[in-house]
């Protein structure tokens, strides 16, 4: 057993603790929090892999990006714990016996034997001669996956667009400032010149005009 | 050493507890969400191990695309959810069933 | 430049014309436009038609044969538009055009008051154009051409008062009774195109006797039958419907509900014959086939004999003459089965003359009568109709074959050749044509007796208030029944105008003298080559030819041949029973009350129809109405396919809780299906 198989394991049973706390546990903000540290796991595993660009995406992105993201919305929202967790115990042996079945037949299904035989070769970033797995797999984002990457782009954009065009309202009784009716204004809209006849002085103890 | 089998068995070990999550958090949008986050995770690490031990980088490119779009489907999810709390006051899916047939 | 083929196109179309004009511009033309234009149409064929004849008889022209249009061509099958003019066609062309001329005429005066008035020139020069096509075709296909658009006609002037009940139920049995016939003829058609290839007459005829031999067709298995026994059984069964032999004879009865030109022209004189012309002109194929002939003969003689009896106890004038027609059909049709069908065609053409007379002579009377048809309301019409009824004697006497008048030739030809017959069943044919001259001298002498001597057993109410005439006159064609008492007239019956009464004497005259030409087209060859009627084994005509001395020892041999006895005991026991002694026939009836009623049921032949046929298409109908439609059909695949829908989709959308996690759920089962699915397949 080397060293990398007791990391291995170590992180393996970590993810797999904290996957099973993050459906089980009766705090959402927990909840998140054991969700983040399984991501953390995970990346630990595939940089254990050779996978390091992968494995630090997923720290900056999920762990720094979306996982906040979540952390904010489940502060933000007014979510009782215990109305959530309603039917907990009456489905809880049903989910189990499903996961366990799947467990089982997928486990069946491809076969472990044979994959238990594969050991890891050496790094291929290292054998397709560029040295490290960013530069190979930045090689085979911005060629052969050029127009898939873009499109991934895209699709963030409209993802950020929509979010923000569900969450965004109008806020009545609200006074702003409107830079642009204040630019565009126009003198006939600010003052009226009045032609009128020149008043006399009236005498202040007669009240007639002079 | 580590073998294929070891990342494979960890992904399908991930992929049904997302799936018991599921089943068992019947009422939670946010942990809804948040299995199906898992759920992903453990397809990444599928491709991520498929990757690495038959040297083919595509595999990880896929990874790539498979987090854009879940923080996508992550970023739009919880969009749609606090509109959802603004407009009914609650994220128990037990209310939201206006596709009832 | 005037050919052969131009006179021909000319003869068949200039009916077409009249009808066409009567038909469809009746309105524009009016009433004496309709008559004029059809009569003039009507007569130029019959003058050509003359003319053709006596070029033919005197050997100015060939036989003329010739396709004049191709309607269509299918492969080796080519449908022509084409005439066969020989002398059998140019007789039945003079007959049919002489007769239809007279009709036509008569009609003025009989149609006078109707307000379908140019509708009925309309439909009989339709028929009229029809029967020339059926005559003068040169093939199969346009033979049944003329064959169904008589039948249509036919159809269309039985029920020409299309307001009367009577007249649409009698139409719609012509027309079903005559589909079965026509349903046999068809297959007949369908036969001799599988056998020969081709529908040209003279093709067919040619080829018949290499053909034919030797060939045979399994209707059922393990017994075959003679290819020419096929055809000629089924072209038969075709003729049966048309001539209304039994038991396809129910219609004919019936359709004196028409008009009773209609009467005259097409169910008496020429298209009830077009079944008798049909076999003779497939004489050559017939000849083939001694168990066609047979068949042929057996059944008309079961029509002469027991349809002539069915008149006996008739009470409507026309409905006599109708059985009458029947039976002389029989007549002819057992001339047929016994291969002399050159006396058929001649009691075909004397039988057109005298039974159209009848028929006229019936209408005269009728008219005269205010549409009153029952004899028993009849007697002594022989000083109000003098001229009606001196026609209707003549055309008595040539029907029971009285010597020296038409009838008497043709049908002693047809008894003799009976007799002289060696075929299976011409014994029996034999007794049945000899009874049945005795037969059809009772009904005949019957109906002149009822009708026109005895008492009176009418009531002449003379009123002399306005409203009579007119208001009579105004309802008369609308409903010719019941608007007055029987045997109550408003007017003393008196004899109708010259143009009822001309045809009578016209028709008179042939009915006296055509039995005359009985020499050349009987016993001579006037008929060579248009009519197989040399055959070799039977050789009956052949045989009759020699004892032929000429029509007058035919005359003075007659008079002491059976058949004349037959005819005088006949009218001895009509001339007893109806002219003197009145009573003895209701006592008859009483005596003989099976018998009577028998007859009065025409042998439930009809009730038979109506029970198994009309009730069981009906309950066929109703069965797939209700069973069919209703219940398969509409509750069944139209609505039950939507109420299935519905009440699936009723339990089905309880599936659609709106939940997401039910959704899930059902999606990971799925899922789990799918894996469990995969994993056993690759174990």
């Amino acid at each position: 057993m080397t060293l990398q198989l007791i990391c291995f394991y170590a992180f393996a049973a970590v993810m797999v603790a904290s996957a099973l706390a993050v459906v089980t546990v009766r705090n959402t903000v927990h909840a998140v929090l054991f969700l983040v540290l399984t991501f953390f796991t995970a990346a630990a595993t595939w940089i254990l892999a050779e996978a390091e660009f992968l494995g630090i995406a997923l720290i900056v992105v999920y762990v720094g990006a979306v996982m906040v993201l979540f952390l904010f919305v489940v502060m933000m929202l007014d979510i009782k714990p215990e109305s959530m967790r309603e039917g907990f115990i009456r489905f809880l042996p049903v989910g189990v016996v499903v996961a366990a079945v799947m467990l089982v037949e997928m486990l069946g299904l491809i076969g472990v034997k044979a994959m238990a035989a594969k050991q890891m070769p050496a790094d291929p970033a290292v054998a397709d001669g560029v040295a490290q797995n960013t530069a190979w797999l930045g090689k085979a984002l911005y060629t052969q996956f050029l127009l898939p990457f873009e499109i991934a782009a895209l699709i963030l954009t409209v993802a950020l667009v929509a979010a923000v065009a569900l969450t965004h309202r109008k806020r009545t009784g609200v006074k702003t400032q409107k830079p642009g009716e204040q630019v565009r204004v126009m003198r006939e809209d600010r003052i009226r010149i009045v032609k009128m006849a020149a008043e006399t002085p009236t005498n202040p103890t007669t009240g007639e005009s002079a | 050493m580590i073998t294929l089998a070891h990342y494979i068995v960890l992904g399908a070990i991930l992929f049904c507890i997302s799936v018991a999550g599921i089943f068992i958090n019947r009422k939670n949008v946010v942990v809804l969400l948040m299995a199906i986050e898992l759920m992903l995770l453990a397809v990444n690490m599928n491709f991520v191990a498929f990757s690495r031990f038959l040297g083919d980088p595509s595999g990880q490119v896929f990874v790539f695309f498979i987090l854009t779009v879940a923080a996508a489907e992550t970023a739009i999810g919880l969009a749609i959810l606090v509109v959802l709390f603004r407009n009914r006051s609650t994220i128990n899916v037990a209310e939201i069933d206006s596709m009832k047939g | 430049m005037i050919t052969p083929k131009l006179i021909l196109i000319v003869i068949a179309l200039a009916p077409l014309f009249g009808a066409i004009v009567a038909g469809l511009f009746g309105s524009r033309v009016g009433r004496a436009g309709a008559h004029s234009v059809t009569i003039a149409g009507v007569g130029v064929s019959f003058l050509l038609s003359c003319y053709v004849l006596y070029q033919l008889a005197t050997g100015g022209w060939g036989v003329f044969n010739e396709n004049l249009y191709t309607w269509f061509q299918v492969g080796p099958l080519s449908a022509n538009v084409g005439f066969l003019v020989d002398r059998l066609t140019a007789v039945m062309m003079v007959v049919v055009t002489s007769v239809s001329l007279l009709v036509h005429v008569y009609t003025i005066g009989y149609m006078a008051e109707d307000p379908g008035y140019q509708r009925f020139f309309s439909y009989i020069s339709l028929f009229t154009f029809s029967m020339l096509m059926l005559v003068m075709s040169n093939n199969f296909m346009q033979l049944f051409f003329g064959w169904e658009a008589v039948g249509l006609v036919s159809y269309l002037l039985i029920g020409f008062w299309f307001k009367r009940p009577s007249a649409i139920f009698a139409n719609m049995k012509a027309f079903i009774v005559n589909r079965v016939g026509d349903f046999g003829f068809l297959l007949g058609i369908a036969a001799v195109l599988y056998w020969f290839g081709s529908l040209d007459y003279t093709q067919v005829f040619n080829a018949a006797p290499t053909t034919l031999p030797g060939k045979s067709l399994e209707l059922i298995a393990g017994h075959p039958w003679a290819a020419a026994t096929v055809i000629g059984v089924l072209l038969f069964i075709g003729a049966m419907g048309k001539s209304a032999q039994v038991p396809l004879h129910v219609w004919l009865p019936d359709s004196m509900e028409g008009p009773t030109p209609i009467s005259a022209l097409i169910h008496a004189a020429t298209m009830v014959t077009a079944g008798i012309f049909m076999v003779a002109r497939m004489s050559p194929l017939y000849e083939l086939s001694d168990a066609a002939l047979s068949f042929v003969m057996v059944i008309g003689a079961t029509t002469a004999l027991f349809t002539g009896l069915i008149g006996i106890v008739q009470n409507d004038v026309k409905r006599v003459v109708a059985y009458s027609t029947l039976s002389q059909l029989g007549y002819m049709t057992v001339a047929l089965g016994v291969s002399a069908y050159s006396a058929a065609i001649f009691h075909l053409m004397t039988h057109a003359f005298f039974k159209a007379l009848l028929f006229l002579g019936a209408g005269s009377v009728i008219i005269a009568m205010h549409h009153e048809q029952d004899m028993r309301h009849m007697g002594g019409l022989k000083k109000y109709l003098p001229i009606t009824f001196a026609t209707a004697w003549i055309g008595t006497l040539a029907l029971t074959g009285f010597p020296g008048f038409s009838g008497f030739f043709s049908k002693d030809a047809i008894i003799e050749a009976a007799h002289e017959s060696h075929r299976w069943g011409s014994g029996y044919a034999y007794f049945c044509v000899l009874v049945g001259v005795f037969v059809t001298a009772l009904y005949s002498f019957r109906l002149i007796y009822l009708t026109y001597h005895g008492k009176e057993r009418f009531v002449v109410e003379d009123k002399h208030h306005g409203h009579g005439h007119d208001a009579h006159h105004g309802d008369a064609h609308d409903d010719h029944h019941g608007h007055h008492e029987p045997g109550h007239l408003e007017h003393a019956p008196h004899e109708p105008g010259w143009v009822v009464w001309l045809p009578l004497v016209l028709l008179a005259i042939p009915s006296i003298v055509a039995g005359w030409w009985i020499g050349p087209m009987v016993y001579g060859d006037f008929f060579a080559g248009a009519i197989a009627n040399v055959h070799p084994a039977g050789a009956e005509a052949a045989h009759g030819a020699h004892e032929w001395h000429g029509p007058l020892a035919m005359l003075v041999h007659g008079l002491t041949a059976a058949p004349f006895w037959f005819a005088v005991a006949g009218f001895a026991t009509a001339t007893y029973v109806y002219l003197f002694n009145p009573s003895i026939a209701d006592k008859a009836a009483k005596a003989f009350a099976p018998l009577y009623r028998l007859l009065q049921n025409k042998y439930g032949i009809d009730d038979l129809y109506f029970a198994i046929f009309a009730r069981g298409g009906v309950g066929l109908g109703r069965g797939l109405w209700r069973g069919g439609d209703v219940a398969v059909i509409d509750d069944g695949i139209v609505n039950g396919s939507a109420s299935l829908v519905a009440r699936v989709a009723a339990t089905v959308r309880r599936v659609q809780s709106g939940y997401l996690y039910h959704y899930a759920f059902a999606m990971i089962v799925g899922l789990i299906v799918l894996l469990g699915g995969f994993w056993l397949a690759a174990r």
